[in-house]
């Protein structure tokens, strides 16, 4: 396949070959994702010197590991650092934990034999999946304010309140508040991606089945739940090796003063302290610390995934 | 009788049948609600709405709030902003992934594997914001339009999601076009686009609405105001939203009467603010993606069959 360098005679063989030329062809692409993606590794010498914003980093002063040891070291940036991933990983694990609810909706959604008010109960379902946090924040805040907010003027008007209850500025059940959020938005659009996986099991199982009489509850749980349980297991790896990971735009657009402690996630915290607290040497370092822990945590996952289904999901 | 009125054609309980319909309906309503309301303020009389009057069905209808809204400043150049990101953005994306898959989807590329899991592997970590940060910087890219539409014309995911349709796509088509002397351009232009165009619907798709609803791009690389997204003017107007409620709410009741009707007039202008720039933005997907929905679902099937 690539062309050996034997002699001059032979010495651009290489150059004309097709298989070389392609490379070519692609050689911007190529370039523009080393520039993005691996180019900002130079940026991790940030984490081993006193960064200043302005001067070149091999202008600072070294510090080696100053950084690193801080967060373990240091008692008030250590206690910040456990607040935050306990936040992350509630956070994430609230969902990991209730991951098999899409599931369920896929199922009772295939069991609306009337095609045409499927469609629409799907189309409906999924369109919050395609708004940005933007949007949900701000349709979140017209059905949840305290003074104008639907949810609260119903309360007031049926008797059930006489103040409004402050949902989105309190500190009560964030990660519930959090959990319940992400739900609305993304639910609908995965039982529908479940619901796909469904329409993938052979039929005849299904007639089978019914001449042999099985209830509806039979098939479900001897059908459809092994039938889908490959695609919810691989997510489920998924979710666990990514558990570190938060989303930012829904983090940073609901959180506020009175709910930060609760709500701020080892990316947001990165963000407050590194871009608004101008702290780079400080954040870079999470960073790095951030990534190798993905990577444990990716290859973790991918050998327990090849372990179950004896292929890597990679 | 009974045992006719409780099970269904297929014999299952039709108790268990409405309570599946009842569920997933409400859940529907739940969805939708919010939309509708948004609707029923920005369409409703300004001062019912801001004194509470307003529920679920609009009253003193007027469509002036979404006119008002565009006329804010800086919306009709963010409305620029958005499309103009969302147009070139997808075409930057389609362009680099195509061409890349199709590359990749020929064996003979040069040291393939190599190259290939150099993509791959931008999936599996990531450099860091602040990293990520300073290269933005350094590459001349930070508070410019091509920040928003260059870093993702790789995307490694779409790029692998469109090698996986150009290889299910039969051999011989191709062989027999080179065979008559056609390059890789022309191949790939005269046969394989044409092929895998419900594939490139799926990754357009997608891109385009990754490129409207994008935020934190705007939020920590951009600080010239001509260049913010409608979604960053959403979240601008929110943040004035509640800051002005917060002052109301904090000033309690002691308020003059006249003070309390300037403010209430600044109210009904955020509320209205909000809704009409919510609805701005929300409109394009609430009237676009029903008509487009199928080549969502279709391209995650695609997907799935690949994982």
């Amino acid at each position: 396949m690539s062309g050996h360098i034997i002699g001059t005679g032979k010495r651009f063989r290489t150059l004309k070959e097709p298989g070389f030329r392609l490379f070519l062809f692609t050689l911007p692409f190529l370039v523009m994702v080393f520039l993005f993606s691996y180019l900002p590794l130079w940026g991790w010498s940030m984490a081993f010197v006193d960064y200043k914003p302005g001067k070149a980093i091999s202008e600072c002063t070294f510090v080696g590991l100053k950084y690193f040891n801080m967060l373990f070291n240091n008692p008030v940036k250590y206690r910040e650092l456990v607040r935050v991933m306990k936040n992350t990983l509630g956070m994430s694990f609230l969902g990991i934990l209730t991951s098999w609810l899409p599931m369920i909706f896929a199922i009772m959604l295939k069991e609306i034999r009337a095609t045409r008010y499927r469609k629409i109960l799907q189309t409906v379902t999924t369109i919050p999946n395609f708004i940005s946090w933007v949007l949900v924040y701000s349709l979140a805040f017209g059905m949840l304010s305290v003074t104008d907010g639907l949810v609260n003027k119903m309360l007031i008007k049926m008797g059930v309140v006489s103040q409004g209850i402050n949902f989105l500025a309190s500190k009560d059940h964030i990660w519930v508040k959090m959990w319940l959020l992400g739900n609305w938005k993304g639910l609908g659009w995965s039982a529908v991606i479940y619901l796909a996986a469904l329409a993938g099991i052979d039929q005849e199982l299904y007639e089978a089945a019914r001449v042999d009489g099985a209830a509806r509850h039979h098939i479900i749980r001897h059908i459809e739940i092994p039938g889908l349980l490959p695609t919810f297991v691989v997510l489920l790896i998924l979710s666990i090796a990514t558990i570190i990971n938060s989303d930012f735009d829904k983090v940073y657009l609901f959180a506020n003063a009175m709910n930060k402690e609760s709500i701020e996630t080892l990316d947001l915290y990165v963000y407050n302290q590194g871009i608004k607290n101008v702290q780079f040497s400080y954040t870079t370092a999470i960073g790095i610390m951030k990534s190798f822990v993905s990577i444990i945590l990716i290859v973790f996952a991918n050998t327990v995934a090849k372990k179950i289904r004896g292929e890597s999901i990679l | 009788m009974k045992g006719l009125l409780l099970k269904n054609r297929e014999g299952d309980s039709r108790i268990a049948d409405m309570m599946i319909y009842v569920v997933y309906t409400l859940f529907a309503l739940l969805c939708a609600l919010p939309f509708y309301y948004i609707i029923v303020q920005t369409i409703s009389d300004n001062y019912l709405v801001s004194t509470g009057q307003v529920f679920l069905i609009p009253r003193g209808i007027h469509f002036r709030n979404i006119i008002s809204a565009l006329k804010l400043d800086g919306m009709l150049m963010a409305a620029m902003v958005s499309i103009a990101r969302t147009v070139v953005g997808t075409l930057f994306t389609l362009i680099g992934t195509t061409i890349l898959g199709y590359a990749f989807s020929r064996r003979e590329y040069w040291h393939r594997q190599f190259w290939y899991r150099f993509i791959i592997l931008t999936m599996y970590f990531s450099t860091g914001l602040i990293p990520g940060f300073m290269n933005m910087k350094n590459l001349r890219l930070y508070n410019t339009f091509w920040l928003y539409v260059v870093p993702g014309t790789v995307s490694a995911y779409f790029m692998i999601l469109y090698k996986t349709f150009v290889e299910s796509i039969p051999a011989s088509l191709e062989e027999s076009a080179q065979l008559d002397g056609a390059g890789y351009a022309v191949r790939y232009a005269r046969i394989i686009l044409p092929l895998s165009l419900p594939m490139i619907a799926t990754i357009c798709i997608f891109a385009a609405v990754g490129q409207w609803s994008a935020f934190s791009d705007t939020l920590y690389m951009v600080s010239d105001s001509r260049l913010y997204t409608l979604q960053f003017k959403l979240y601008q107007f929110m943040n004035q939203a509640e800051q002005l409620a917060a002052s109301m709410r904090s000033s309690g009741g002691n308020i003059s009467s006249a003070a309390m009707e300037a403010e209430l007039r600044n109210l009904m202008s955020s509320i209205s603010i909000r809704t009409s720039v919510c609805l701005i933005v929300t409109l394009p997907v609430l009237l676009i993606y029903p008509f487009f929905q199928r080549y969502f679902i279709k391209g995650i099937m695609i997907g799935a069959v690949k994982g």
